[in-house]
């Protein structure tokens, strides 16, 4: 090797470092896509049981009951929807760490889940008060915005697609602000279509060619 | 020495791939624990520690020994001369491959 490679090879080395040192790499595209066809079914569940409640309003006694009723399990789904979401997104980022063999679990996770996290706790927080006053219209626009902000902070310990998803998102809460009755078309938009879109280009740009290399 | 000749610039700590490695992490990573520092560059205990110290010694980073409950938990930092070295490192081989062409 001529000392001009040693140099080029060493200049490689340290940038490298740099990268795999200061973001998380193993996110995978797989994961967003599979996020998103979560939120989709959970959407459509929500819509169709909106609906039933909607049709039976003149004909059944108690109707503060049945709203009730209907928001608790608005609510529990909700939480299904995003523990199997996250599941499914940790599952196909841990495979694809160890097809790269690296570790998932390192100091850039811990770096992006800390940053991803602060955002995001502070908005479900503040969700749950919008809740505990019975303030629902604005949870839709909130959880759109508090999401995209936990990814713009996260964004730059990751790569760096997430970071327009996370504006993406932000612009998507604000719009909805403006069509506050239409809250789970938006929801169905942002945490189902956005994640599907953006995963479909990670997918493609980090992944795609190695599974036609194979 | 004149000024211009790049290899004023390159320092013959950074010969080494452990600590050219640990430089390039603690530029960009404010601080970094022992413990990542070695799963990041796939390294031993006592391999990592005697480059770590060498480079404490130079004065290149710096040491912070903390604890998490009760154990120790060691984190390391560049330091400004640290950070102004390596950039003349780096900036020295980039102006050798220019050179080379």
């Amino acid at each position: 090797m001529s000392v001009k490679d040693q140099h080029l090879d060493t200049l490689e080395d340290i940038r490298r470092m740099m990268k795999r040192s200061s973001r998380f790499i193993s996110l995978s595209g797989l994961s967003g896509i599979a996020a998103g066809v979560w939120a989709l079914i959970g959407s459509y569940l929500a819509f169709t049981w909106i609906g039933k409640y909607r049709n039976n309003l003149d004909n059944v006694r108690n109707n503060d009951l049945d709203l009730h009723q209907l928001q608790v399990d608005l609510l529990l789904l909700a939480i299904a929807i995003l523990i199997v979401a996250v599941i499914s997104a940790l599952y196909f980022t841990w495979r694809k760490a160890g097809k790269d063999r690296l570790p998932l679990w390192d100091h850039t996770a811990k770096m992006l889940i800390l940053n991803i996290a602060i955002p995001l706790v502070a908005g479900g927080l503040f969700i749950l008060a919008m809740l505990q006053y019975d303030e629902w219209r604005f949870i839709a626009p909130a959880s759109l915005i508090f999401y995209g902000l936990a990814l713009v902070n996260g964004g730059k310990y990751t790569l760096s697609e997430i970071r327009y998803l996370g504006i993406s998102e932000i612009v998507l809460g604000l719009v909805c602000t403006q069509f506050i009755h239409y809250g789970l078309y938006f929801w169905a938009i942002g945490f189902g279509i956005l994640h599907i879109i953006y995963g479909f280009a990670m997918w493609r740009k980090y992944e795609g060619s190695r599974v036609a290399e194979d | 020495m004149a000024v211009n000749n790049p290899i004023s610039g390159l320092n013959k700590i950074f010969d080494n791939r452990i600590r050219l490695g640990v430089m390039s992490i603690l530029t960009v990573n404010e601080e970094v624990s022992f413990n990542d520092l070695k799963q990041m560059l796939e390294v031993t205990d006592g391999n990592l520690a005697t480059h770590l110290q060498t480079l404490e010694e130079s004065k290149l980073i710096k040491v912070h020994k903390g604890f998490i409950g009760r154990k120790t938990n060691t984190t390391y930092a560049i330091t400004k001369t640290g950070s102004k070295s390596f950039n003349e490192h780096i900036e020295a081989l980039e102006k050798m491959i220019k050179g080379f062409k």
